[in-house]
């Protein structure tokens, strides 16, 4: 599905990640956890096509995707969510869904100015499906809201009901866990798994211990830009390289 | 649905305001003042698809604004070219040298961006004032025709009127359309979270060059408009000055409000007219109006008007209440 092979990121004289390799299978939640600094971000942005790395190269079902902008990743089906949720602020709550559907409709600028009858039946399109997508994240009720208006919490739902919308094949989700509380937090474990049960692959970068080793089938443990492991969570939770890396050596 | 059909209402009432505006104001000088507003709209609304929506500033708009009107002029006052033709030419000519320009200037990000316009706006203003072969420099461009219709010719202040608003209605519609379309979306997307529009798969950098060159046609429409009804245009109007002065009006209307861009070029052509009862001290009271404005209406005049009624009308209903 997607594969990582040898990924180096140097900015200046610092190396945040180096000679990373894994590989995601289709239809599995994959957790990327280590203590902060480890560069799991910076494998996000990389991989996401906001950061162009150094060297090594991002396979997404067979296909090159090192190059790629991230607008063109869109389009092959490769979305993510931000640590810090980046919503359009001055959008609703259904609007931002709708952008999410960009990919998915064609109209150009004319075609828009000059309500073209197969850009209104696209537009109605958008919006019917970016009803259900709001559904599906049970934030229906908050549609008409202004993003910036919405709690952290349910702005985490809607950047996902955002992502969902493009109709991915594979979601990386930065830090969904961060901010919200822990009735939130098992809100948000099963929406992980309703998105997988859609058929998506996720890939998850996680503080939240409980939340990781409770949903993901797959983890990979980076530390100080090195891939340290990588298993089931049973397997995690008993490697001493692990452990120590995070309670410190001692 | 219901909201579109609101949308449709309104823009009718508007229609209808600017047809019935001649039985109030039909003597030469306010009508004149009138086409100012309409041309004024036009260019405050182009400028507002790109810094409204896209959050893209162009300090350049009155350069598009003055090649619309010179490649008009001189097309049709020097070499007799049809003045619908010459429009046209104008405005396709204009959107293609904006959207090649375009690709390296938006590059660039706030302030960048500001200089790079700017330089460009005032390239363009030079060029005027030197080309003399082919603009007459300082002194300007006389002669250029008025349009015409089957032998119908826009000659008076009142069918020029009609002309204009013709134009600006026609451009204030279609763009109502473009920014409730998923371009609307993707462009108010690109100014909240450049990088969140990006993942969701909007090629953000060509839909800013995109709007750029749009917007850019759309002030060498109204610049061609210009030149045909002034039938004489000179650089002065196409200074930095003139930049800025659209600028104002944009922010001063409201920001991505395609009525704000109305109300803020009807205002800012109106008002120095009226000040001129303050005489040398016209431009103070202009400056002072519109600091106040910005303080007290940061939204701009499409939402601080509304607000301004409905406080008001909050008032007047407590001070009748204790009465009661």
């Amino acid at each position: 599905m997607l594969e990582v092979r040898g990924l180096t990121q140097r900015f200046g004289g610092i190396t945040a990640l180096e000679d990373i390799s894994f590989a995601v299978t289709k239809g599995e939640i994959t957790g990327v956890i280590g203590p902060n600094g480890a560069g799991k971000t910076t494998l996000f942005n990389i991989v996401t096509g906001i950061y162009a790395q150094t060297s090594g190269v991002v396979v997404l079902e067979g296909a090159d995707i090192s190059s790629l902008p991230a607008e063109k990743l869109a389009v092959k089906g490769l979305v993510r969510t931000f640590q810090n949720i980046e919503l359009f602020g001055n959008m609703t709550v259904l609007e931002n869904v709708m952008l999410g559907m960009h990919t998915r409709s064609h109209s150009g600028i004319l075609a828009c100015m000059f309500k073209m009858p197969w850009h209104l039946r696209e537009e109605w399109i958008i919006r019917e499906q970016a009803i259900e997508w709001l559904e599906f994240c049970g934030i229906t009720d908050l549609s008409d809201q202004k993003a910036s208006n919405l709690p952290f919490g349910k702005g985490r739902l809607l950047e996902i009901a955002r992502a969902m919308a493009v109709r991915p094949s594979i979601m990386l989700m930065d830090e969904p866990a961060a901010g919200l509380n822990s009735r939130e937090t098992v809100q948000l474990a099963v929406l992980i798994r309703k998105i997988r049960a859609t058929g998506v692959t996720v890939v998850l970068v996680e503080h939240d211990m409980e939340l990781v080793m409770d949903i993901c089938d797959r983890i990979i443990v980076l530390n100080l830009g090195r891939k340290l492991a990588e298993g089931t969570p049973r397997e995690i939770q008993e490697n001493t390289a692990v452990i120590s890396a995070y309670l410190g050596e001692g | 649905m219901s909201f579109l059909n609101r949308e449709i209402v309104k823009f009718i009432a508007l229609v209808v305001i600017i047809l019935l505006m001649p039985i109030l104001v039909h003597e030469g000088y306010l009508l004149n003042v009138m086409v100012f507003v309409g041309i004024h709209t036009m260019l405050a609304l182009a400028l507002n698809l790109l810094l409204g929506y896209a959050g893209q500033i162009s300090l350049g708009q009155a350069g598009f604004f003055g090649l619309g009107a010179y490649i008009s002029g001189i097309l049709t006052a020097t070499h007799g070219i049809n003045p619908w033709l010459a429009m046209l030419t104008a405005a396709v000519v204009v959107t293609l040298v904006a959207f090649m320009v375009g690709f390296p200037i938006l590059k660039l990000k706030g302030h960048y961006l500001a200089m790079a316009t700017l330089g460009l706006g005032i390239i363009i203003y030079i060029v005027f004032n030197e080309a003399i072969d082919q603009t007459g420099g300082p002194s300007g461009l006389s002669g250029i025709p008025n349009l015409s219709i089957a032998g119908f010719i826009f000659d008076s202040d009142l069918k020029n009127y009609y002309l204009i608003w013709g134009f600006t209605l026609l451009a204030m519609g279609l763009s109502l359309n473009l920014v409730h379309s998923r371009i609307g979306r993707a462009l108010r997307a690109i100014h909240d979270s450049e990088v969140a529009a990006r993942v969701m798969g909007v090629n953000a950098r060509l839909l800013k060059v995109q709007i750029f060159a749009l917007s850019a046609g759309l002030s060498a429409i109204a610049g061609s408009l210009y030149a045909h009804t002034m039938t004489f245009i000179a650089p002065a109007s196409f200074g930095f000055n003139f930049s800025v002065e659209l600028i104002t009006m944009v922010i001063i209307g409201g920001l991505a409000s395609i009525y704000g861009s109305l109300l803020g070029a009807a205002l800012l052509t109106v008002l120095p007219e009226i000040l001129r009862a303050f005489h040398d001290y016209d431009i103070i009271v202009y400056g002072l109006l519109l600091v106040l404005m910005t303080m007290f209406m940061p939204g701009g005049l499409v939402k601080g008007i509304p607000s301004l009624i409905a406080s008001i009308w909050a008032k007047s209903r407590k001070k009748v209440i204790p009465d009661a």
